[in-house]
């Protein structure tokens, strides 16, 4: 169980952490001050800890429950949260259409969702309401207020479309 | 917090084999952890040394080999939604795929570890069942092939020794007269452990009778089963309404429910019968469909 030195590609940015084998990706990144990742069920359940993960290699990044992935074996992986998308001044698309639909009641799933729609727009700019639906088929959103998040990514989805989505 | 425990990093199948061989009966293979990660959580699990073969190249990799489909175990559930070869020659298994767990889960879990976790629930099994697949159990003593319905034997219980590691899934090519499809049913629509699954493939002859049936049924029995005395009742017969209850009615004998925190067994039981009613349906319907087309 002795610590051991991995890489940790966070948003554009890397860092070598010292981390015993029995440290989640979650507890890593949130250590790491990555607290927009949210810790909610540690079982896979919620998705409020979801990040885009991408393995050396890899194509293309996935979106994953951090409660569920040892930081061990992601050693070397490009990680991104929710703030690596976009900022307050400059927000991602998809940030700024939760927060002008009404989205975010709590706030607390509102990271995960994003991630989860975020994974679904980057293979499907288009997708129906069935396919965003499913989309989010990982995440809670404890407040009910699914209809706006699922009405908030066709908005998105519109935008980026258009053209005018400014970060992407 | 996990419990502790050490962990084994290696870097290819044939290091991966070695350290089992070495230190076999303290080490739990780790790919995708949707289910280990939440089972040391819960402490119901504590191994010693866990070993991450999720990065194995030679876990990898859907293709045909010769008149089989071969899966790597490391294939996660996601790959399976969109490989042609899947779409083609395993429906039922792409159907399953689409219904297990969410698209986060899917991301992360691979067909071995559904397989080796040997949950009577485990979506891959019925349809794998039903297209005749077998699993490769692999050591530094050789490799084994056994079919999967001996493979999983009891609750989390499989034939895996402890310095084997599940490699590859393979079934045969299905006939081009066949069809094949799976159903499951959760507490939810979605995100859901399976109260109960099954999937049915059927062969038609150049009659249009059944050459070979496989119905297989899973969370209806300490592991999934196959319905031996439904499949017979299918054999050499047309696939009328008559047949197909028949044939459902009988699929229930198979199955040795119990009552649990998702389910009642004479829900389970009734079930049963509903699904592969349901099943054989909508494989005359598909079968319908296709010709027309």
């Amino acid at each position: 169980m002795k610590p051991e030195t991995i890489t940790l590609n966070v948003n554009g940015c890397a860092h070598q952490v010292a981390l015993a084998p029995n440290v989640t990706l979650l507890t890593a990144l949130r250590d790491l001050g990555y607290t927009d990742v949210k810790c909610g069920c540690e079982k896979g359940d919620c998705g409020a800890c979801a990040v885009l993960l991408a393995m050396p290699g890899a194509e293309r990044a996935e979106a994953v429950n951090s409660c569920l992935v040892l930081a061990w074996q992601v050693d070397g992986a490009r990680i991104t949260t929710v703030a690596g998308l976009g900022t307050a001044e400059r927000p991602h698309p998809l940030q700024a259409a939760f927060a002008d639909a009404g989205a975010i009641q709590c706030g607390y799933c509102s990271p995960g969702f994003i991630i989860a729609a975020k994974a679904l727009l980057d293979r499907n700019p288009h997708p129906t309401e069935r396919e965003i639906r499913e989309a989010v088929e990982g995440n809670l959103c404890r407040c009910t207020g699914y209809g706006h998040i699922i009405e908030a990514i066709q908005i998105a989805a519109d935008k980026l479309l258009a053209g005018k989505g400014g970060v992407q | 917090m996990l419990p502790e425990f050490e962990f084994l990093r290696p870097h290819s199948l044939p290091e991966a084999l070695a350290m089992l061989a070495d230190q076999a009966p303290d080490v739990m293979p780790l790919a995708g952890g949707t289910n280990i990660i939440v089972e040391l959580r819960d402490g119901h699990s504590s191994p010693k040394k866990l070993m991450d073969v999720g990065r194995l190249p030679e876990l990898n990799g859907i293709g045909r080999k010769g008149e089989y489909i071969v899966i790597g175990g490391g294939t996660t559930i996601t790959s399976l939604l969109t490989h042609p070869l899947i779409a083609q020659h395993g429906r039922a298994l792409q159907e399953a795929a689409s219904m297990l767990g969410n698209p986060f889960v899917r991301n992360r879990a691979t067909v071995a570890g559904n397989l080796a976790n040997a949950s009577p629930a485990a979506d891959t099994a019925p349809p794998l069942l039903a297209l005749g697949a077998e699993v490769e159990l692999v050591s530094v003593k050789g490799a084994r092939w056994v079919s999967l319905d001996k493979f999983m034997v009891s609750v989390n219980k499989t034939l895996l020794e402890p310095n084997e590691l599940l490699t590859s899934v393979r079934w045969p090519v299905p006939d081009a007269r066949s069809e094949a499809c799976f159903y499951k049913i959760g507490l939810r629509k979605a995100d859901a452990c399976s109260v109960i699954n099954a999937a049915a493939m059927v062969i038609w002859d150049e009659s249009d009778y059944c050459r070979q049936a496989r119905i297989a049924i899973g969370a209806a029995a300490p592991r999934p089963v196959r319905a031996h005395a439904a499949e017979a009742a299918l054999l050499g017969q047309p696939l009328t309404k008559d047949v197909i209850e028949g044939a459902a009615r009988m699929a229930v004998q198979a199955t040795e429910p119990i009552d649990d925190i998702r389910g009642t067994a004479a829900y389970r039981r009734r079930m049963a019968e509903l699904m592969v009613r349901r099943l054989l349906t909508r494989i005359v319907e598909s079968r319908a469909a296709r010709r027309e087309s």
